[in-house]
């Protein structure tokens, strides 16, 4: 009863059942400190106060024992606490290798989530129990924070930079997900959930709400934005070829080695000239303000799944880069 | 009761005639605007930063009666966010910071080194000016429009609102920083040079030494503060991408600057309270303070590391795991030269003749604050707690446990202490002691309840909340308003000894220092004659003298 008052927000995560176990050690070792302290203080003042001590006290000595005693001895909890969360923390932010990436947008001040499945949603987040799911985050404008307290887990979305978390729910429910960031005049609306669901009932809403795969929607990006103009398996193609492209390492132009992840992805698209490929020349314009945050995860989705042999074949008698033209769903069948 | 027994003996020593002091040396307005005097100056900075004090108050007033209930009570969101901008930019940059070195120390550090004044009366001077107008130019660009962005300032959100008053409450940030900055510069001087024959380094009261080592940091971090907030401002006015990733910046930058300057600024608000104590305690335990070497270099440990742990404000900002490991451990060692010092206060009170005037009561309060307070820390220390707490409620109780729980109560404890000094007059025993237990009550009531909601998730800075926090935050703004009744009593039973308090004497708590040598108030020059310092700064008399009253 009394617990529930001080202490109602479940623990619905892996992650959230660590930082629980950590806080109750924090609080034990630093209770029975500070209670030592309290106690201390309490005692000294009632047994010392004026008039209390007729008797002759010897003078002052210097215990330099006890002056090193409780200079190091704290060293030994704080070593344990300090390994400890350390370990909590850099679990909570390494994800398992099977974990589902799911692309999370902030702006102010709304949360845009995209499955990759397809499914787009705002403000809310579905996912499955017992399965583990990795964020990739990133904001439009300034810096917000993703926060779920019932998973125990907080990332900041940052402009112009993805950073990533990871989760496994473990209890079915809704959660609340916050802003915790301060990000301007509606900061506290900026608020969501996150529907913790069983695997079955989540593969039916994962179909139900379906409108195609991440990758498929990145493919029409791909078409939209001319990529396949030049990233195309053409012998005499001006930019390399992105197929088995993501997660290898990229030798670059400047001598540097880059891993070829959703970050460099972005950068790439952005500013293309900070990250020449070795053996290519800088003939890419910037798409700087011309594609959304949410163009380039869904392109970057559609490189992830590029095989050898999975580039479309290049249209020729498409007009040349200048207007952005419309996609029909019979040219994706076509290409297919 | 002791403190009749204080005030007795005073009454019976009442001067037959007006004594020559700093406050009836010369009269005018003028004679106090251009006084180079350091007792004149600390009562000008005490004015206003009591002014500043209760204007921040207010603001937080506002914000607390908001959030009774979930959906916010009476201000909009941008009121909202510009009351609590305001509470935390008045408190931090105009109280917080300068009150103890500006007032309590501009008062008492020439004393208790026996010199006749600072070693630059005249930088004293300019750093209030300096002080004056960028408080003044700060409460302009609040009042005029508002800014919204938080005490903390991040950017993108900072360089990118529409109107200007961020960047105009920015440049009175940097001139309030550079006054202190003077002031350090000044105390540092001071403590090396004008010390009295006979007062090595190691008999220097230990509010000197916690002086001495807030100095430096105030020479070390306020010039990359002002880099910092000039580079927002060069980014505002001319588009130059700093910290902004749409004009090529990192929005990160800032982070790390601001905080270069803002962690060991918590050092310089809670160093100086530190020193207060270390004076009360001994001075009304009637015992050496216990461990006098250790508190000092823990002073300066503190002031040392406390450059060295910024980026734990960072741990879930996109920061390496590399960096996060560095700076976890870093501020765990920070955490050790606090405890030494909780310890020897504790120490300290063991065997003494212990009585309870105001001052001591504010005093004890702040060790058992400051320990509760520090021990949070060590949470948020801990990444794995961190992740989870970061920018919730319990980081606002924390800092408050600090700030509020350590550094303001120990001001009021530093101010009762010396109020009969700077003031020759002695207030009411029953009203002060009163004042000091309702503001401990207030406080824990108001603070304990935000580490609750913080655990449980509620983030800092929502105009609305969800249901559930609700009896919490309710609990909260009545422990405030508790908080709030126990700062108004000293308002009005300080002043009011001005006149009717009875006169307070050379040495109303027969204290060791040197300052308790000078009549009280101080003659202008502080000393007739300049003292030859033959002992430490705490040798009270033990054994059956120690309890005599
Ligand atoms: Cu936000
Ligand atoms: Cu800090």
């Amino acid at each position: 009863m009394l617990a529930e008052l001080i202490f109602w927000t479940p623990g619905a995560s892996t992650t959230a059942q660590q930082v629980d176990w950590l806080l109750l050690f924090l609080v034990l070792v630093c209770g029975s400190v500070g209670l030592l302290v309290a106690v201390l203080l309490f005692y000294f003042c009632i047994r010392y106060r004026r008039g209390r001590v007729p008797k002759e006290l010897p003078p002052t000595k210097k215990p330099l024992l006890l002056e090193w005693g409780w200079t190091l001895a704290p060293l030994g909890p704080f070593a344990v606490m300090y390994v400890w969360g350390a370990h909590v923390y850099l679990t909570a932010y390494t994800p398992p290798p099977d974990a589902t990436p799911t692309y999370v947008v902030a702006k102010q001040w709304m949360w845009k989530f995209q499955h990759p499945e397809g499914q787009r949603e705002i403000n809310t987040l579905h996912v499955p129990v017992g399965q583990p799911v990795k964020l990739l985050i990133i904001s439009e404008d300034v810096i917000h924070s993703f926060f779920v307290p019932a998973f125990r887990i907080h990332m900041d979305a940052l402009p112009g930079r993805y950073t990533s978390v990871w989760f496994q729910a473990t209890q079915e429910g809704t959660y609340h997900l916050f802003c915790s960031q301060y990000c301007g005049t509606d900061h506290a609306g900026m608020t969501g959930q996150v529907i913790a669901m069983k695997p079955a009932d989540y593969q039916k809403w994962l179909n139900f709400e379906s409108d195609g795969s991440l990758a498929l929607r990145g493919r029409q990006v791909f078409l939209k934005y001319r990529c396949l103009s030049c990233h195309s398996t053409n012998a005499h193609a001006r930019a390399p070829v992105l197929e088995g492209l993501f997660g290898k390492s990229v030798p670059l132009k400047d001598g540097r080695v880059v891993k070829a992840d959703d970050g460099y992805i972005r950068r790439s698209i952005l500013k293309p000239s900070d990250q020449i490929v070795a053996g290519f020349d800088d003939v890419m314009p910037p798409f700087e303000g011309q594609i959304t945050e949410e163009e380039i995860i869904a392109a970057s989705a559609y490189i992830q799944s590029l095989e050898p042999g999975g580039t479309p074949s290049r249209v020729e008698d498409y007009p040349p880069p200048t207007k952005t033209p419309a996609i029909k769903s019979e040219d994706i069948d076509h290409a297919k | 009761m002791p403190s009749e027994v204080l005030v007795k003996p005073i009454l019976r020593r009442r001067p037959p005639q007006v004594e020559h002091n700093y406050l009836n040396a010369s009269r005018g307005m003028a004679s106090w605007l251009l006084t180079k005097d350091h007792k004149r100056i600390a009562i000008l900075y005490l004015i206003p930063i009591t002014a500043m004090f209760f204007i921040g108050a207010l603001y937080m007033a506002l914000v607390r009666i908001h959030l009774m209930t979930p959906t916010g009570l009476l201000l909009s969101p941008d009121a909202y966010n510009k009351s609590f901008t305001a509470h935390g930019v008045i408190m931090v940059f105009f109280f917080l910071v300068p009150v103890v070195p500006a007032v309590l120390g501009n008062f008492c550090l020439p004393l208790m080194i026996g010199a006749k004044d600072l070693a630059f009366p005249r930088l004293n001077l300019l750093s209030w000016y300096l002080y004056m107008f960028g408080a003044i130019w700060a409460m302009t660009a609040i009042l005029a429009g508002g800014v919204d962005t938080g005490w903390t300032f991040y950017t993108p959100y900072s360089s990118q609102s529409s109107h200007y008053n961020v960047a105009l409450t920015m440049v009175g940030v940097v001139i309030a920083g550079f006054s202190s900055l003077a002031t350090g510069l000044n105390f540092i001087a001071t403590i090396h040079w004008l010390r009295a024959p006979g007062m090595s380094w190691f008999r220097l009261p230990m509010f000197v030494w916690t002086l001495y080592a807030t100095s430096f940091i105030f020479l070390l971090a306020v010039p990359v503060l002002a880099i910092a907030l000039i580079l927002v401002i060069v980014e505002r006015v001319f588009g130059i991408g700093i910290y902004d990733p749409a004009l090529g910046g990192d929005p990160l930058l800032f982070q790390h600057l601001f905080w270069f300057y803002s962690h060991p600024a918590v050092y310089i608000m809670i160093l100086p309270g530190m020193g207060i104590v270390s004076e009360v305690i001994p001075c009304f335990a009637r015992r050496e303070l216990f461990g006098y070497k250790f508190v000092a270099f823990a002073s300066f440990g503190i002031a040392w590391l406390s450059f060295f742990v910024w980026a734990h404000h960072m741990f879930v900002a996109g920061i390496s795991a590399y960096s996060a490991l560095v700076f976890s451990a870093l501020s765990f060692m920070v955490a050790i030269p606090s405890a030494i010092k909780v310890f020897n206060w504790t120490a300290t009170l063991y065997k003494g003749s212990i009585t309870f005037e105001a001052p001591m009561l504010f005093c004890l309060g702040f060790v058992a604050l400051f320990t509760f307070g520090g021990m949070t820390g060590l949470f948020l220390a801990t990444l794995g707690v961190d992740m989870h707490v970061h920018d919730t409620y319990f980081v606002v109780a924390h800092f408050h446990f600090i700030m509020v729980g350590g550094m303001v109560i120990a001001y009021m404890g530093g101010l009762h202490y010396w109020w009969p000094k700077m003031t020759g007059r002695m207030y009411s025993q029953w009203w002060s002691k009163l004042a000091a237990l309702i503001i401990f009550i207030g406080f824990f009531l108001t603070f304990l309840p935000q580490f609750v909601l913080g655990y449980n998730g509620m983030p800092r800075r929502y105009h609305h909340y969800a249901p559930e926090f609700q009896a919490w935050n309710v609990l909260s703004t009545a422990g405030s308003s508790i908080l709030g009744v126990g700062y108004l009593l000293p308002l009005f039973y300080l002043p009011y000894s001005l006149r009717h308090g009875p006169r307070a004497g050379s040495n109303p708590w027969r204290a060791t220092g040197l300052e308790w040598q000078t009549p009280s108030p101080p003659p202008r020059d502080n000393f007739e004659v300049t003292p030859i310092v033959v002992r430490g700064p705490y040798q009270y008399p033990q054994g059956k003298a120690q309890h005599e009253p």
